[in-house]
């Protein structure tokens, strides 16, 4: 019963969870949804942009979305963060004073794009040549063909991916905290920490960490959502198919299918 | 066989006037040749396909049946020759405006899967030629009206039969008013028993007066709806006239045997 009772007395402090709880809800929780909404959008846009160049027929398009790449899928999140974070940290002084928190979510919003970028570009490669090849015989030029119609069903292919990502991001903003934000400025995993040193056990935060799953959680089941409808809408439109009676004929003359 | 008449009998016959009744442009090529690499592909290709008449291009796969259509609307430029409508070069103009002039249908329908039939039909006349959503709506109505599909203007065309879906890439390349239809083995990929309606709304469009380049292993189709029929292999065209000349006395060695494989 000892090992219970330290147990208990280590994650479920309700004193301890009960005073570190406005704070996660008011700074905690508003702080990682900023970190991780805000790079997630720009993320997304670096991402299409990233996936556009990778695809492009111009070498010197296609070989800077390369290495791009290559550096920010490549390297530890904590090194690119510290890199930007406390490297750039003379230019941010310049632009919003000393203030390490845009350039957090500069850090997050790249590492973000590299990986965004890949999964657009699969989801944009697996759209049949021909569907391009029908916006051109219309008369779309390839720009347009590409924003119209394959990019759309690409972008719609890898949507369960792309949620799974942000999934990831919502975990990975927790590491802002090396940048040593302002108080005002930490994000749920500093806060529960924090709380977690000063009561002396690690209930604050378990508390934390329930929060990042009442986020990524319902994230997840969008994920298998939005794969479930995906795939039901893909095997309905292949068991239709040539088996439904073509009843719509106009039918006006019968061609011989034989000489 | 026996002879079919096309299209005596005309789809809602003011459905026809309203969407325009084709008015087709003569096309010609002018020893084209085209190579991949070292892979030849067209090896001096000439035709003439005079306007409001049908040409039917058969021969064995790899001939560059396939490759000469996309030639003729420039999906692929030639390395040498000369592509002409209504009489005059076309290489000079901008391919994508050249494109709007001459429909294309593919084997493989290349339907848009995540917009409606309807909006299949109204993306390039809304966001080419300019026409406001109605506007669009109303021609591409009665464009699939003409087809007999438009009750299925709201549908995703996943869920359509491939007859159904090869009727609306019919439609959809229609309704841009081009002067010129290009048919790529429009048939191929479809299940015997929906070969035929495709092939009746083709012979509707031909009777209309549409200037039509038909690739196809639809030799009865060849025979009844065609005024000329081209047998290409390697690249050239061996063979050509009309189609009962071609099929009732082929002169080259070749012809006679891929019509004896065929027939």
């Amino acid at each position: 019963m000892d090992v219970l009772n330290t147990l208990r007395e280590t994650f479920l402090d309700w004193d301890a969870m009960r005073a570190a709880l406005p704070d996660l809800l008011r700074v905690g929780l508003v702080n990682t949804l900023i970190l991780a909404l805000s790079s997630a959008v720009i993320g997304t846009v670096l991402g299409m942009l990233l996936a556009v160049a990778g695809l492009s027929s111009r070498r010197w398009l296609r070989w800077p979305a390369r290495v791009y790449t290559d550096i920010f899928r490549g390297l530890p999140a904590a090194v690119t963060i510290l890199l930007i974070g406390v490297g750039l940290a003379p230019v941010g002084l310049k632009i919003w004073g000393p203030n390490p928190y845009p350039l957090g979510i500069l850090a997050l919003s790249l590492i973000a794009s590299a990986y965004i970028g890949e999964i657009f570009r699969s989801g944009i490669q697996s759209i049949d040549r021909g569907q391009l090849e029908a916006a051109r015989a219309l008369g779309f030029s390839r720009t347009s063909g590409m924003r119209l119609v394959v990019i759309p069903q690409g972008v719609r292919r890898v949507l369960p991916a792309l949620v799974n990502q942000f999934i990831a991001l919502v975990k990975e903003s927790s590491l802002v905290y090396f940048l040593g934000l302002l108080a005002s400025q930490r994000d749920l995993f500093r806060i529960g920490q924090d709380a977690a040193a000063n009561s002396g056990n690690q209930s604050a935060l378990l508390l934390a960490g329930l929060f990042y799953l009442v986020i990524t959680v319902p994230l997840t089941h969008v994920v298998n959502a939005v794969d479930r409808r995906l795939r039901e809408g893909r095997r309905a439109d292949g068991a239709h198919g040539d088996d439904e009676p073509d009843d719509s004929l106009p039918a006006t003359v019968s061609v011989p299918q034989e000489v | 066989m026996s002879a079919v008449t096309p299209s005596t009998r005309v789809p809602a016959a003011g459905s026809r006037a309203d969407a325009g009744a084709a008015a087709g442009v003569a096309v010609a090529t002018r020893d084209i040749h085209l190579a991949f690499g070292s892979n030849r592909v067209l090896r001096g290709v000439d035709l003439d396909v005079e306007a409001a008449t049908t040409a039917c291009v058969i021969g064995p796969s790899g001939s560059g049946k396939s490759t000469l259509l996309r030639v003729v609307n420039r999906l692929l430029e030639p390395d040498q020759g000369d592509v002409l409508l209504d009489g005059r070069s076309v290489l000079a103009d901008n391919p994508d405006a050249l494109r709007q002039r001459v429909g294309m249908v593919f084997q493989h329908f290349n339907l848009f899967p995540h917009k409606t039939v309807r909006q299949n039909v109204t993306l390039g006349l809304v966001h080419l030629k300019g026409l406001s959503k109605d506007e669009a709506a109303d021609l591409a109505h009665r464009h699939l009206d003409r087809v007999g599909l438009a009750h299925k203007a709201d549908v995703r065309p996943g869920s359509l039969s491939g007859g159904q879906q090869q009727r609306v890439a019919i439609a959809r390349a229609l309704a841009m008013e081009p002067e010129v239809m290009l048919f790529d083995e429009a048939t191929s990929a479809l299940d015997p028993e929906l070969v035929k309606g495709v092939l009746a709304t083709m012979a509707d469009l031909a009777a209309e007066g549409m200037t039509m380049l038909v690739v196809t292993h639809e030799m009865g189709f060849a025979r009844s709806v065609a005024q000329q029929v081209l047998f290409m292999d390697g690249g050239r065209v061996v063979e050509s006239g009309e189609p009962d000349a071609v099929f009732e006395a082929p002169r080259t060695e070749r012809l006679q045997r891929f019509l004896s494989q065929v027939l």
